[in-house]
């Protein structure tokens, strides 16, 4: 018996600008339920990684409890890793944020994580504008505890259990959407081809990004009755367009068709482009988003790809005017002004 | 492309990479497992029904399956096959009691077989079982052929030789040795009712208009010759000088065993770059180690007497110039011709077919360079009763082509002497079974080793050089035979797929740590080579592709560097994927001799 992912990898395997395959950016073997949508997840941010050669150790992964929740094992294990408490992740991201900027931070949450324990934490981290990925592994129910539905779970949905779920979900694009959310977009876990360059802008973007992925539970969802089974999704699955993500200094090749495409350059410098299916839906319109949902959820449809960017936005740290170098960075006098600083605060609020 | 039709045996057998390139099919994969369990006897008695000599073999084969063995493409060095092989024979038990029943009853046919080599010993090998009565006719004293004339005791032990030589001839053959067949017309006369010519390629190749040659005729000596000499000791020692002329196996032979015997100052002098000898690396490593310098691009010109003895060779430096067509010419350097000293020469420059023996109106045919005209599958020549194998069919090749020919031919006499078309064989044996013991269980160990190739350990160079009849090669311990074992892929464990299953969840693709599946829209062969997650560029390997799956996807899997190592099966959800073990038998006289 033996599980264990072999060392070799294939001997021609792409390097990035640093210089690094792949391999670099995976981490330990994942535990999870053979076919589980997090796996491939994993493997997208991997990907999205190592494509924009991010320096590993630069990035810290960040976690609350769930099935998604232990994912960031299963990626990136040269980076930081904080694997938090049950909803808690947007507090101990926010924390680690304000202590040093320079990072890139991905927080990995679920549909329980977000949507259920974690709703006020998700609400406020949205609203603060947080500079990092958070994305949602959202499988529409517990499989952790034996695949209960979850707050996203459709109504009428039916896992494993074979009981109808009776109750509204939450749907955390348009949810973020009216919190404040700086770029939103929805996708599959069984559709790198879009997933990949999603995360790739979600990273980009100085903001807070959501990506929500629809991403079936083999074991407890994935049944003909669910509408997050592999099958379902795929013949439901609507997407806004063709996302490509075009790094800084990459000329576009592509060709793009008038008034069916949306170009929008992210604060480095880096283009995304979306070449729409539908010409009506604005990036920069949160209503035309909000509304490109409902369309598609009373066609009975799930619409994917990114929905709404606001490229130009402040985030926390601009908002509240934190210091711009990483706390690591300061030395004890700056770091400990001393009394006389304190007395100075004190009687400026007097 | 269409849907790979993995029902086809010969789909999965090219997967096994080793298997595929040996001539005779050994199943190798099979064999290694059975070493690293330590039941080396079942790993023998797995080679001797393939391949009739493990333990020569195992030491001397020229070894097709190494540069073939898809480890070497995973890292740098393949497993060490050969040496394994040697394994099983150095630690098996007694196995007079698996050998095959020879029936006391005959079955009333009687075949001849010339020249006691390799090819003819396979041939009595796989119909001495079925009944046959079996007259086999060498010139020598012993039979093994080349064999035994021409390679070293210091590489393969007669002991070894006898051995393996010996379960044929007890198999109730009447031996002729120290018999010269002079005639095939004398043979036909008589009541055969087929004859096998295996005898070799008997000729070596000289430089009878090189100028001096004549004069030095004795202490000029053709290599193949001269080994055979040495091998039934007729010749005890050599000059303390000596140029080897050649670079392929004889010339090593050659200059290793001048080395034995007295020359202290060998060299290899051969007239085609170093990369491009005929040699095998290992064997011109061999030779290096025992202080015999390979000097590269001279052409001889003339050997050099004085006083009517041999001084010396003059040589011609050459350069390799290649054409747009990688055509290569020796051109010379223009330097002035190079003189080398010494007191004898061996030419090893290559072996020709000859017949004598055989008369023009016997009713074999033959072509313009003096070859048999043979049917290349069933090797039968244009006199029906009569089948070639080994060099004396195709020229020289090894031994192992030699007992693939032998194979082959005894399927056709047995055919032949049945009264049935030789040209319809049965087919190929294989069998696909499922390795699965548990959620994380194979049958097999697939965990993947980084271990590199073990060397296999040598006897002290002076020893070595005193006595040739000692080994130089130690063999691998069971330790390190256990961790060479361990490196084997496993590649006869294959991947296969059920297309009805797959939910297209992408869970093989994300843990393959080779990149070999991929779920993509179907198209020439190509166009998805270049569409694949790493580009399919070697060619040679197949890709895997399966019919069109739920989302009107294919799912294509390049076989190139997959490492066996089990982890889609382990990761679908669905058992789509299952690891399943191909056992692949090259058709034979008998399919199965081995209890």
């Amino acid at each position: 018996m033996t599980y264990h992912r072999p060392e070799f990898r294939h001997p021609e395997l792409p390097t990035n600008d640093l210089g690094y395959t792949r391999k670099e950016y995976e981490g330990a073997i994942s535990t999870l339920c053979a076919g589980c949508g997090h796996d491939s997840i994993s493997a997208a941010i991997i990907q999205a990684c190592f494509e924009l050669s991010l320096e590993p150790h630069k990035v810290a992964k960040i976690s609350g409890i769930g099935c998604s929740s232990k994912t960031p094992t299963y990626f990136l294990q040269n980076s930081h890793g904080f694997n938090s408490v049950h909803g808690r992740m947007p507090s101990v991201a926010t924390g680690a944020n304000l202590a040093n900027r320079e990072l890139t931070y991905i927080g990995v949450s679920g549909d329980g994580d977000s949507a259920s324990i974690g709703m006020g934490q998700f609400a406020h981290v949205v609203r603060r504008n947080l500079n990092m990925l958070y994305l949602v592994e959202n499988n529409g129910c517990y499989g952790l505890t034996k695949g209960q539905d979850s707050a996203t779970s459709d109504i009428g949905s039916m896992g494993k259990k074979g009981t109808p779920n009776p109750f509204e979900p939450i749907d955390l694009c348009t949810l973020a959407l009216e919190l404040g959310a700086t770029f939103v977009a929805r996708s599959f876990s069984g559709d790198k081809e879009q997933l990949v360059p999603l995360i790739k802008a979600a990273i980009s973007h100085s903001g807070f990004a959501l990506i929500d992925v629809v991403s079936p539970c083999v074991t407890f969802n994935n049944t003909a009755t669910s509408t997050k089974s592999y099958e379902f999704v795929r013949e439901h699955i609507e997407a806004t367009g063709k996302t490509d993500f075009i790094p800084v200094r990459q000329e576009i090749m592509a060709d793009y068709k008038p008034g069916f495409s949306q170009e929008v350059t992210l604060h480095d410098g880096s283009v995304i482009h979306l070449y729409k299916n539908d010409e009506n839906l604005d990036l920069h319109d949160r209503l035309s988003a909000i509304q490109a949902i409902h369309k598609c959820k009373e066609k009975g449809e799930i619409l994917t790809g990114l929905l709404y960017l606001d490229p130009d936005c402040q985030d926390l740290h601009e908002i509240i005017g934190s210091v711009e170098k990483p706390l690591r960075d300061l030395n004890e006098s700056a770091l400990c002004p001393g009394s006389k600083s304190l007395e100075a605060i004190n009687e400026s609020l007097r | 492309m269409k849907p790979t039709d993995i029902k086809d045996q010969e789909y999965f057998h090219k997967v096994v990479d080793c298997q595929y390139a040996c001539p005779a099919h050994t199943p190798v994969p099979e064999y290694i497992r059975l070493i690293a369990q330590q039941r080396y006897t079942d790993a023998y008695m797995i080679n001797w029904e393939s391949n009739v000599f493990p333990g020569v073999l195992g030491r001397t084969c020229d070894r097709p399956c190494e540069p073939a063995c898809r480890r070497g493409r995973v890292e740098s060095e393949p497993v060490a096959i050969c040496r394994l092989k040697r394994v099983a024979a150095d630690n098996k038990e007694d196995i007079q009691a698996r050998l095959p029943d020879i029936p006391t009853n005959k079955n009333g046919k009687k075949i001849a077989l010339v020249g006691a080599g390799p090819a003819s010993l396979t041939v009595a090998r796989d119909l001495a079982p079925l009944g046959y009565s079996i007259d086999i006719y060498d010139e020598q004293p012993k039979a093994g052929g080349f064999m035994r004339s021409q390679i070293p005791s210091f590489r393969l032990p007669e002991s070894v030789l006898d051995e393996e030589v010996g379960y044929i001839l007890n198999m109730g053959l009447v031996s002729h040795f120290n018999h010269y067949v002079d005639s095939l017309k004398g043979l036909l006369a008589q009541d055969y009712d087929a004859i096998f010519v295996g005898s070799g390629a008997p000729r070596g190749r000289d430089l009878p208009k090189l100028p001096g040659r004549k004069e030095g005729d004795k202490s000029i000596h053709v290599g193949i010759d001269w080994l055979a000499s040495v091998a039934f000791e007729h010749i005890e020692k050599i000059g303390k000088r000596v140029i080897v002329l050649g670079g392929g196996n004889t010339a090593m032979d050659c200059c290793r065993t001048a080395r034995r015997l007295g020359g202290d100052d060998v060299k290899v002098i051969v007239r085609s770059p170093f990369e491009e000898m005929k040699a095998s690396a290992w064997e011109k490593e061999d030779a290096i180690h025992e202080g015999i310098p390979i000097i590269e691009n001279h052409v001889p010109l003339e050997f050099v007497h004085e006083d009517g003895k041999l001084v010396g060779m003059r040589f011609e430096k050459v350069n390799a110039v290649y054409d747009e067509d990688g055509k290569r010419s020796l051109v010379p350097t223009g330097d002035e011709p190079v003189l080398y000293p010494c007191d004898e020469v061996l030419v090893a420059i290559g072996q020709q077919n000859a017949f004598p023996w055989i008369e023009d109106d016997a009713g074999v045919e033959f072509d313009e360079w003096g070859m048999p005209l043979l049917n290349a599958q069933t090797f039968q020549s244009s006199c029906a009763k009569v089948f070639f194998g080994g060099d004396a069919a195709f020229g020289p090749e090894n031994i192992i082509t030699a007992v693939a020919q032998g194979h082959q031919a005894a399927v056709s006499i047995d055919l032949f002497c049945e009264g049935r078309p030789v040209d319809q064989r049965p087919p190929p044996g294989s069998s696909l079974i499922s390795q699965k013991m548990g959620i994380h269980e194979w049958s097999y160990d697939n965990d993947v080793t980084t271990d590199e190739r073990e060397i296999v350990p040598l006897v002290e160079l002076t020893s070595a050089l005193q006595n040739r009849r000692l080994e130089v090669e130690l063999g691998f311990d069971v330790d390190a035979a256990f961790a060479e074992a361990e490196r084997c892929l496993n590649c006869d464990v294959q991947t296969v797929f059920m297309d009805d299953k797959c939910i297209e969840c992408d869970a093989c693709v994300d843990i393959c740590p080779m990149d070999c599946i991929n779920f993509t829209v179907n198209s020439e062969e190509s166009e998805l080579r270049q569409q694949l997650r790493i580009k399919a560029a070697n060619e040679d390997q197949d890709l895997y592709v399966s019919g069109d799956l739920n989302t009107g996807r294919v799912m294509v899997k390049d076989e190139n560097v997959c490492l066996h190592c089990g982890l889609c099966a382990e990761r679908c959800p669905t058992a789509a994927w299952d690891m399943q073990q191909f056992y692949y038998q090259v058709t034979k006289a008998a399919p199965l001799l081995v209890k």
